[in-house]
């Protein structure tokens, strides 16, 4: 099970010909993702690690019922993608790609308004249900098949709590990465939404980072919805303010969005918040066992 | 991306935002001319940083006449104004804008910002203009109007009208209100800004609706396509360091701290910051070498770090998705060929071609402590800095 992807999502790769697309072509189909397709204006007819390249979307779609797509292409071109993607119907669109102005995001989320397709990102990893598919630049070897949901903001963070985990025994469902800009696709409280409704997921951890309020947010749903335990874990407790921290929006401003805020939060809706970000794990196994979900959820 | 106030004002002109006539100043003598040639009864001279505070901390002066304007260019020029955005350390005042006094009725706040919460651009009107609109947020949040805006269709002009009416702009200027308010978020899209805000707009005693301060600050991501804004940036303005990293792309933050940290992931960046500061360090950055780093990108990353003389310490902290282990062990290897390396690194690499990037680290006979985790490696480079 897992949440929004599985074995059998078929998925096609936008900006399949560029270098860091090929690479991640390769990984996901050594992990066992059902690449059916990638999409490369003008590159129809030639094939990527054995997959056949279309011109547009719409004709990968045509030729092989994807129904999921991963984007690799650059930033200037990133908005046009997604909106293409959802132009042929897909149900759900990853954009790894990071840097695309922020008003081209505005504008794609006013189009995707209304539309079945959901966008996951940009600016992010992408997603993986452990031991069954992997669409994005994950790591696959870290992620183990298990009953722990992940739901976070920044890549490589998603991946310190993964490894955590599963260097500890505890299996994953499926790893999400929302992506660090200011204006997203997916949001905590989506995520966590579908891992409420997943049967396999027994517990969830949530890593946020400083700017906006979408943490705060994600809290007070928890705390009005959610029937699984949840850990969390916010970066930038020492960012000074007014400086943006590498994503786009990971900025403290006018007071609003720092880490102690957001942990304060977290804390009050009843989720136990980790110290730092090497004992993520740690606070979920301790969050399991007080919960008497320890023995379902230890795997290995 | 920030400017100058003068030039965001310059910017605005374009789109038909009404601001003060006015010149940049260098020098004293060219604040003077500037003076004679707007030929005002009053002018008013306005230091020129990236920051906000300046009247409050004297960096905005009235002139009542050519010798007052000399007095005070004299004195604001070279001058280090210390405000709450400056920080301790303050901004030295290199540039004047010498601009036309004016009559002021009344002081207003408008400013367009994105709403990160609705995924739109939201415009902002407040009758308490002058004062910082997050003292305006915090004491009185009904006196601050917002419109959420569609982007399909754009500010429209009843909603430029309804905010108009709201901070009870008198009914004769309503039209040029609405004017101004369309021309400001026409500039904000167009030119692709992050924040334009105009603290305060005011109406004069002529009839006039007029923004007498312009703090626009504009998206990065978008800079490609705003060569002409790329061209007023000021680095004078910019830390040394940022200015170097941001050439080769990297995500460069300077601290005051000691130990240097070279990270991929902004998550993973702040967080090691805040693990090292856990474990009794100070971090001298926040580096973030992104995903698509090649070895030269992490060489000049390294350099940077080793650049700064209060570092006394590097910890590079790596795991790898998009980025690939063995190309930032090949950059690291390569940079401290280029410039030696007297202070003790910890490496902790994770992830994508881990094993390849190991490997290149062991053979290079580099003086390198590995650690097995990030809190290993954070413990390890805080204990070696002492």
């Amino acid at each position: 099970m897992g949440v929004y992807v599985n074995k059998d999502t078929k998925v096609i790769v936008q900006g399949i010909t560029g270098g860091t697309a090929k690479f991640h072509t390769k990984q996901m189909l050594e992990y066992g993702t059902k690449i059916v397709g990638g999409v490369t204006p003008k590159k129809a007819g030639s094939e990527v690690e054995g997959v056949p390249v279309f011109n547009t979307v719409k004709d990968a779609v045509d030729a092989t019922d994807a129904t999921v797509s991963v984007i690799y292409v650059p930033a200037p071109f990133a908005a046009d993608a997604i909106i293409e993607a959802t132009d042929a119907g897909l149900d759900l669109v990853i954009c790894i790609t990071e840097h695309i102005p922020v008003l081209d995001m505005v504008k794609v989320k006013r189009y995707m308004e209304g539309k079945k397709t959901r966008l996951i990102g940009p600016n992010c990893p992408g997603v993986i249900t452990a031991d069954e598919t992997k669409i994005g630049i994950m790591p696959g070897y870290i992620h183990k098949k298990g009953h722990i949901g992940v739901v976070s903001r920044s890549g490589t963070l998603t991946y310190e709590a993964v490894h955590q985990l599963t260097e500890a025994g505890y299996g994953q469902t499926s790893a999400v990465g929302i992506g660090g800009d200011p204006v997203n696709g997916t949001n905590f409280i989506d995520v966590l939404s579908a891992f409420n409704e997943d049967p396999e997921t027994e517990a969830v951890i949530m890593i946020g980072e400083i700017g906006g309020t979408a943490e705060e947010e994600a809290a007070e749903w928890v705390k009005a919805n959610m029937k699984k335990p949840v850990v969390g874990f916010i970066g930038g407790a020492t960012a000074p303010p007014g400086k943006r921290m590498g994503h786009a929006g990971a900025i403290i401003s006018g007071g609003k969005g720092t880490a102690d805020e957001k942990i304060r939060v977290l804390e009050s809706c009843g989720i136990k918040v980790a110290e730092t970000p090497a004992v993520m794990g740690e606070t979920m196994i301790k969050v399991l066992k007080e919960n008497g979900l320890d023995e379902k959820c230890k795997t290995h | 991306m920030n400017i100058h106030e003068y030039q965001g004002k310059e910017v605005l002109r374009q789109f038909g935002v009404k601001v003060p006539n006015g010149y940049v100043a260098y020098t004293v003598d060219e604040a003077v001319q500037a003076a004679e040639k707007l030929g005002t009864s009053v002018t008013v001279v306005k230091a020129q940083i990236h920051a906000g505070g300046r009247g409050k901390a004297g960096g905005v002066k009235v002139a009542k006449n050519l010798e007052e304007v000399r007095t005070y260019a004299d004195e604001i020029l070279g001058k280090t104004l210390v405000t709450h955005q400056t920080g301790p350390e303050g901004k030295e005042v290199k540039r004047l804008l010498i601009e036309e006094g004016c009559d002021i009725k009344k002081e207003y706040y408008v400013g367009v910002v994105l709403d990160r919460a609705t995924s739109r651009v939201v415009f902002m009107a407040s009758e308490e203009g002058g004062t910082e609109i997050e003292e305006v947020a915090e004491a009185t949040p009904e006196k601050i109007f917002k419109e959420v805006i569609d982007p399909v269709v754009g500010l429209l002009p009843f909603q430029a009208r309804r905010l108009a009416f709201n901070i009870n702009i008198p009914d004769e200027l309503i039209g040029q209100a609405v004017q101004f308010m369309t021309a400001l978020y026409n500039a904000f899209v167009e030119k692709d800004c992050s924040i334009a805000e105009i603290n305060p707009l005011v109406t004069t005693g002529d009839g006039q609706v007029l923004a007498l301060d312009a703090k626009l600050n504009f998206d990065d991501n978008a800079l490609y396509r705003q060569k002409d804004i790329i061209e007023l940036r000021d680095l004078e303005e910019e830390d040394e360091k940022e200015i170097e990293a941001s050439k080769y792309d990297l995500s460069y933050v300077s601290l005051d701290g000691n130990i240097g940290c070279m990270v991929n992931g902004a998550g993973l960046a702040m967080s090691t910051m805040d693990i090292i500061n856990h474990y009794g360090g100070d971090p001298a950055n926040f580096l973030d070498v992104g995903g698509s780093a090649t070895a030269e990108k992490v060489t000049e990353a390294f350099k940077i770090i080793l650049s700064d003389p209060n570092v006394k310490g590097i910890f590079v902290n790596i795991f790898g998705g998009i980025m690939k282990c063995d190309v930032i062990a090949d950059g690291v290897v390569e940079a401290t060929k280029q410039v030696g390396l007297e202070i003790p690194l910890v490496v902790r690499l994770e992830g994508t071609n881990v094993e390849k990037g190991k490997q290149i680290l062991n053979e290079s006979g580099l003086n390198i402590t590995s650690a097995s985790s990030m809190a290993d490696g954070a413990q390890k480079i805080v204990s070696l800095v002492g």
